[in-house]
C-alpha cells in the first residue's frame, strides 16, 4: 500500500494544489465542487476519475474546457462506476503482462455520480461493480434531486420535499415517498468500505476518503451535496445549511466496515431540531402550514428513529 | 480559442488540461503558476467571473491564516500558499460569499461589495469591532 499523503490540520491541508479547475460552471455556492476538492485532495497520487451525466459533467465539460487536471471521462447516465472499473480492470490486465510504463505509481479510480445515477438510473451498474469486486471508489453527490434537468424527484428525495414532478400544492405536500437507504444496500453488498460524508466536516472526510482509498475493493462513499438551487437557500449558506442537516442528524456521519462494523464517527454536542433544517430551505417551506404541520414532527420521529437504529447497528457490531 | 462549430469535430472529443509538448509529471504537487495550463483548461478562462453581482475583498491584517475560506470555496478562488491565506483569485470567483460567512473574525477578513468597488476605498471603509451581543 502507498503512503498516504499526511493532513493533520487545515494549514497543512491548505498546501495541497487543486486538480479540479475554476470556470467550471457549477452554480455560484455548489457543494459538488467542495466535495469534489475534499476527495480530490485527500491524495498526492495519480487519478483515473469518471463522472456521470448530471450536474458535475455538464458543468466541468462544457467544450472547449475541461476543468478537470487528470484523465477523466464520461460516457453516460449509468456507467461512471463501470467505466472506471473497466479502466481499473485494463490496469490489473497491464500490470500483470508487467506492460505498466509507471509500474510504481499505482493511481486511485474514483467515480463520480449524482443521486440520480447512483440511486436510480445507474444503481445495476454500481451493484455489478461492487459485486465483481473492482478496486474502485464510488463517490455519490447526493443533492436529493434531479438538479441537472429541472428539479425532478429521484429515490433519495426526502418525503415532504417540493420537486418538479411532486409540487407541493392545494392537493398535494410534494414527495410522498421517504428517501432510499442507499448506505445499508450498498453494505448489504459487503463491501470493504462504506461511508457517508458531508464537505462542511472537512476533516471526516478526509479520514473516510483516505481510508476508502486504503482498502482493497470497492468503496462507496454518499456525499450530502447542500444544492443551492433546488434546495432553495442563498448561495452564501451552503455550509450553514450543510451544518444543520449533520447537526440535526438528518444526514448523520457513520461509516460500515465489510459490511457489518457500524461506526458513528459524528456526535454533535448539541442535537437542533429537524425543523431548523427544514426551516432554512424553500423545498420545504409548504410544510410550515398548519395543515402540513403534522409532517415536522413525523420528519423528528422519524430521525430519532433512524439514530437510535444507528447506535443500535454500531452496539451490536462485531469488534 | 477560435471558435469551431459541431462538424469540425470527431465524436468523442479529447481535450488536454496541459499544453502538449510540456511534460507534466507531478501535478498534485506543482503549483498553479507552475503549470503548463493549455487554452482547453477551464482555468485559461475568465467565463464564470461575469456571474458576480458582488466580490469578496481581503483584509489581510485581521486574518488568523484559519483557511476555513480556502477549504470551503467551490471555485478554488482562495489563494493559499504556504498555509497562508494571499487573496482572491477574481479570474475564477463566482462571487457566492461563502468565503465570507465562513470567516472567524471579528469583523470578518473578507466581506462582500459590490463589483465595481475599489479596494482602497472598501480597505478604507472597513467595521469596527463588533461587541459580543449578551
Ligand atoms: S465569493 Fe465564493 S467563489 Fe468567490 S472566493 Fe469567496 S467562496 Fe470562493
Ligand atoms: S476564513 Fe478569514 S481568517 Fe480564515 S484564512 Fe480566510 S480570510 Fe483569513
Amino acid at each position: 500500500m502507498a503512503e498516504q499523503k499526511k493532513i493533520k490540520n487545515l494549514k497543512e491541508f491548505s498546501k495541497s494544489v487543486d486538480r479540479f479547475e475554476g470556470s467550471n460552471l457549477l452554480c455560484p455556492g455548489c457543494a459538488h465542487s467542495i466535495i469534489v476538492r475534499e476527495v480530490l485532495n485527500a491524495t498526492n497520487d495519480d487519478l483515473v476519475l469518471s463522472a456521470a451525466t448530471g450536474c458535475l459533467e455538464v458543468s466541468t465539460a462544457v467544450y472547449p474546457y475541461t476543468s478537470w487536471d487528470a484523465s477523466w471521462i464520461h460516457i453516460g447516465f449509468e456507467n461512471a462506476t463501470t467505466a472506471v472499473a473497466g479502466a481499473e480492470a485494463m490496469y490489473k490486465a497491464l500490470k500483470r503482462k508487467g506492460r505498466l510504463l509507471q509500474p510504481d505509481r499505482p493511481p486511485k479510480f474514483v467515480a463520480f455520480a449524482g443521486d440520480g445515477a447512483t440511486y436510480d438510473i445507474g444503481f445495476q451498474w454500481l451493484s455489478g461493480t461492487f459485486e465483481r469486486g473492482h478496486d474502485v471508489m464510488h463517490v455519490t453527490l447526493d443533492n436529493e434531486v434531479y438538479a441537472n434537468t429541472g428539479g425532478q424527484s429521484s429515490s433519495s428525495t426526502p418525503i415532504g420535499s417540493s420537486t418538479t414532478t411532486a409540487p407541493a400544492g392545494r392537493v398535494s405536500y410534494g414527495e410522498k415517498r421517504v428517501k432510499k437507504d442507499m448506505m445499508s444496500i450498498m453494505a448489504a453488498h459487503g463491501a470493504p468500505y462504506v461511508a457517508q460524508v458531508a464537505p462542511n466536516k472537512w476533516k471526516d472526510m478526509i479520514k473516510k476518503i483516505q481510508h476508502g482509498f486504503a482498502v482493497e475493493g470497492p468503496v462507496y462513499i454518499n456525499a450530502m451535496s447542500a444544492c443551492t438551487t433546488e434546495w432553495r437557500f442563498d448561495v452564501a449558506d451552503t455550509i450553514a445549511v450543510s451544518d444543520l442537516a449533520t447537526d440535526s442528524l438528518v444526514f448523520p456521519l457513520y461509516e460500515i466496515i465489510d459490511g457489518e462494523t457500524w461506526n458513528i464517527t459524528y456526535r454533535p454536542k448539541n442535537v437542533i431540531p429537524v425543523r431548523d433544517y427544514l426551516a432554512a430551505q424553500g423545498r420545504f417551506k409548504h410544510l410550515f402550514k398548519p395543515e402540513n404541520e403534522y409532517l415536522i414532527d413525523e420528519w423528528q420521529q422519524r430521525i430519532d428513529k433512524e439514530w437510535v437504529r444507528l447506535q443500535r447497528m454500531e452496539e451490536n457490531s462485531p469488534r | 480559442m477560435e471558435k469551431r462549430g459541431w462538424d469540425d469535430f470527431d465524436p468523442g472529443v479529447i481535450l488536454f488540461s496541459f499544453e502538449k509538448d510540456k511534460k507534466v509529471t507531478d501535478i498534485a504537487t506543482t503549483e498553479p503558476e507552475n503549470r503548463p495550463y493549455s487554452q482547453s483548461n477551464s482555468f485559461s478562462s475568465d467565463q464564470a467571473s461575469g456571474w458576480r453581482v458582488e466580490k469578496p475583498i481581503f483584509k489581510q491584517d485581521l486574518c488568523i491564516d484559519c483557511q476555513f475560506c480556502w477549504i470551503y470555496c467551490p471555485d478554488m478562488s482562495i489563494i493559499s500558499r504556504d498555509k497562508k491565506m494571499v487573496g482572491v483569485d477574481y479570474d475564477h470567483c463566482k462571487g457566492c460569499g461563502i468565503c465570507v460567512e465562513v470567516c472567524p473574525t471579528n469583523p470578518k477578513s473578507l466581506l462582500m461589495f459590490v463589483e465595481a468597488k475599489e479596494e482602497a476605498e472598501a480597505l478604507a471603509e472597513w467595521p469596527e469591532k463588533k461587541k459580543e451581543e449578551k
